[in-house]
């Protein structure tokens, strides 16, 4: 059975997120990147919902959902995250978080290190190296997305020939771009023109035991990021994969949960 | 019925495998295809075209705003426009425009224009793009989503620096200012008139009828494909309860003049082509940043006027092909002037922009196409539309108020 989304009010329901949620155990509470949740509870996931709770909410703006103008930088994003977690209940739990999510995961983490007692990113961005800069997300052609997004497009996993596949009917490729440029506007006002809004002047704040993973062949955000986060974040750990890009948990789905769960206990 | 000469200002010395050896005119174009000391030159000889332009009898001189583009050297129209300034009298100063949400605080914009309006004794047209995704998002990293947020804003702030004669403070989101009170306000009162460049969102039509202004549809499609916008965009006025007055909608178009048809041809075939096949040669990953255009405008499906869609409808076209879709008005006086009648008449436009300088046109091809049109063509349009009043255009100073530009003597030795 897909695991389908519900709604959360939030802040007095200004926010009314889309939230997937399954399994049981600790909460993990995971936070999605760029590119959305338009794959649903995807195999990572599915996954992850056999050792925890896995609360996978949608950030307001992305898949066409709402809020998103009440949203004006990370600040609010961080402010926003803190009432989300009220509406929930949460008050201590694992943190986790892809690319852009990734980004927003740190910065909740040194805004609330009491929350968080275990934090995982996955190829975060936030951070900016003139010498390597982060690849511009925003003027890739579709077509060049893929060999950006993944160490192998032609060799893909199951779940990445899913997010790949070619789309049916014009209507659906019309969609798909629709989702796409929604999503990309949305994640353009936490990362344009250049991704670094200022983390590196609170990552100091994290406190939580952090586990930092990243593809050997991320293409999108180079692994040399993973050194500087790792550098950066006092009680940190960096696990390099081979063979996996930016779309790491996708890519190489085993080997991504076993670290997790390894790390998260 | 008005006529504007417009100038976009292009570098006129791209390589002929410019195409297939640089990915775009725009934002990341290669330095080292621009030249100072022939950029001297150019500059000069733009400025003599928009001047000539004035002396043949158009009523206005436009020149507008670019960044990091090899097609138009304008990053500052205020500039140019205070250049034409001093070196003109009569010709509406069209600046079409600044693109109002690049600058902090937008006070900078209010004040500029009010000095040009001044300068000019009231001749100035204020225009305030939104401003392309390449100019705004890329060139000068303002982020999508927020950028038409900001554009009103400045506009607001605009105005209000334009129309209010105390000190006030404005507490934006974008600006925030305690004390405003800009030294000059300009001369026309309440303000210059305003015109709004649109590619053809719908928000712009909206917000410009509400808001009474021009609205110029800036295509370089030619009015073919112009005519489904424009169509568009007087349905909105007519639902928005806008009078159908003309004068309150511009357009663009290429137009090249010469003796005959065959003539025009073999005069200007060669930097038509330069134009669309070098100028407009622009990277799609630049056309259009995600959130440049609103959700629902994307959805409308209006597509982007440059990138790889725009220049796969151009594919190989010939000079033939160019004129028969409208995209270049060209030929002899009587087939331009009976053209341009159908175009204005179908658009319905009161205020035609020529594009007479096209692409790398050398300046004696660029004043003989305006002389021709200026003595052959435009006098059989002129009568178009005078049924009609024009509310959005200058209001000069009556010519016994203005200054003597230029009246230095020599001074009478002291003592």
């Amino acid at each position: 059975m897909p695991v389908e989304p519900t709604t959360v009010s939030v802040r007095g329901g200004m926010f009314q997120p889309r939230v997937y949620r399954a399994g049981r155990g600790e909460p993990l509470l995971w936070l999605h990147g760029a590119g959305g949740m338009a794959q649903g509870f995807t195999p990572d996931l599915e996954a992850l919902a056999q050792h925890y709770e896995v609360i996978a909410p949608v950030h307001p703006g992305w898949d066409d959902t709402p809020g998103l103008e009440h949203l004006d930088d990370i600040h609010d994003l961080v402010v926003y995250y803190q009432d989300f977690c009220d509406a929930l209940g949460l008050r201590s739990f694992y943190l986790a978080g892809h690319s852009l999510g990734g980004c927003f995961a740190a910065e909740l983490a040194a805004a609330r290190p009491d929350m968080v007692r275990k934090l995982v990113l996955v190829a975060p961005v936030g951070l900016w190296m003139d010498e390597t800069p982060v690849t511009d997300l925003f003027v890739l052609l579709p077509q060049e997305l893929p060999q950006y997004l993944v160490a192998d497009p032609a060799n893909p996993s199951p779940a990445v020939a899913q997010l790949l596949r070619p789309p049916a009917n014009e209507e659906e490729m019309a969609e798909r771009l629709y989702q796409q440029i929604a999503n990309f506007a949305a994640a353009g006002k936490f990362m344009w023109p250049i991704p670094d809004k200022g983390l590196k002047k609170r990552i100091h704040r994290i406190s939580a035991p952090t586990l930092i993973l990243w593809g050997a062949a991320d293409r999108l955000v180079p692994p040399a990021y993973g050194e500087l986060f790792h550098r950066l974040i006092p009680k940190s750990q960096l696990t390099v994969i081979q063979g996996a890009g930016h779309l790491l948990p996708l890519e190489k789905t085993e080997e991504y949960v076993r670290e997790v769960t390894a790390f998260l206990g | 019925m008005k006529f504007h000469w417009f100038h976009l200002m292009p570098w006129p010395h791209l390589p002929d495998d410019f195409q297939e050896k640089h990915r775009s005119v725009w934002v990341d174009v290669d330095y080292n295809l621009f030249d100072p000391v022939k950029g001297h030159h150019v500059y000069n000889e733009y400025l003599d075209e928009l001047e000539y332009a004035e002396r043949c009898g158009f009523d206005g001189i436009c020149c507008n705003e670019h960044h990091s583009n090899a097609y138009g050297l304008m990053p500052s129209p205020n500039l140019i426009a205070a250049a034409l300034a001093r070196r003109t009298e009569r010709a509406a100063l069209v600046v079409l425009g600044n693109s109002i949400a690049l600058y902090n605080p937008p006070i900078r914009v209010a004040e500029e224009f009010a000095m040009l309006d001044i300068i000019s004794g009231g001749r100035l047209v204020a225009g305030f793009p939104v401003g392309t995704s390449m100019d705004t998002n890329f060139a000068y990293g303002v982020t999508p989503a927020t950028l038409r947020e900001r554009y009103y804003e400045a506009h607001d702030l605009i105005l209000q620096c334009w129309t209010r004669k105390d000190t006030f403070h404005f507490n934006g989101k974008y600006t925030q200012v305690r004390y405003v009170n800009p030294w000059p306000r300009p001369l026309q009162q309440p303000h210059p008139p305003i015109w709004i460049p649109g590619g053809g969102s719908l928000e712009t039509w909206d917000w410009t009828t509400e808001k009474n202004y021009l609205y110029c549809y800036l295509s370089y499609f030619g009015y073919i494909r112009g005519k489904a916008v424009m169509d568009n965009f007087w349905r909105r006025v007519e639902e928005l309860g806008g009078d159908d007055n003309p004068y309150r909608a511009g357009f663009l178009q290429l137009v090249c003049v010469a003796d005959s048809d065959a003539e025009a041809e073999r005069l200007y075939a060669e930097h038509v082509s330069y134009f669309y096949n070098r100028c407009l040669h622009v990277y799609t990953g630049f056309a259009d940043a995600p959130g440049y255009r609103t959700l629902k405008t994307v959805r409308a499906g209006i597509r982007a006027q440059v990138g790889a869609a725009a220049s796969a409808l151009r594919q190989n076209l010939t000079w033939k092909d160019f004129v028969e879709q409208g995209y270049v008005i060209a030929g002899s006086p009587d087939s331009v002037a009976q053209q341009l009648e159908e175009v204005i008449k179908g658009l319905r436009v009161g205020h035609l922009m020529c594009l007479m300088q096209i692409g790398n046109m050398p300046k004696e091809k660029v004043l003989y196409n305006t002389k021709l049109f200026a003595e052959k063509v435009m006098p059989k349009l002129r009568g178009l539309w005078s049924e009609y009043e024009d509310r959005w255009f200058i209001k000069p100073l009556p010519p016994e108020q203005r200054a003597r530009v230029g009246d230095i003597r020599e001074p009478a030795p002291a003592g």
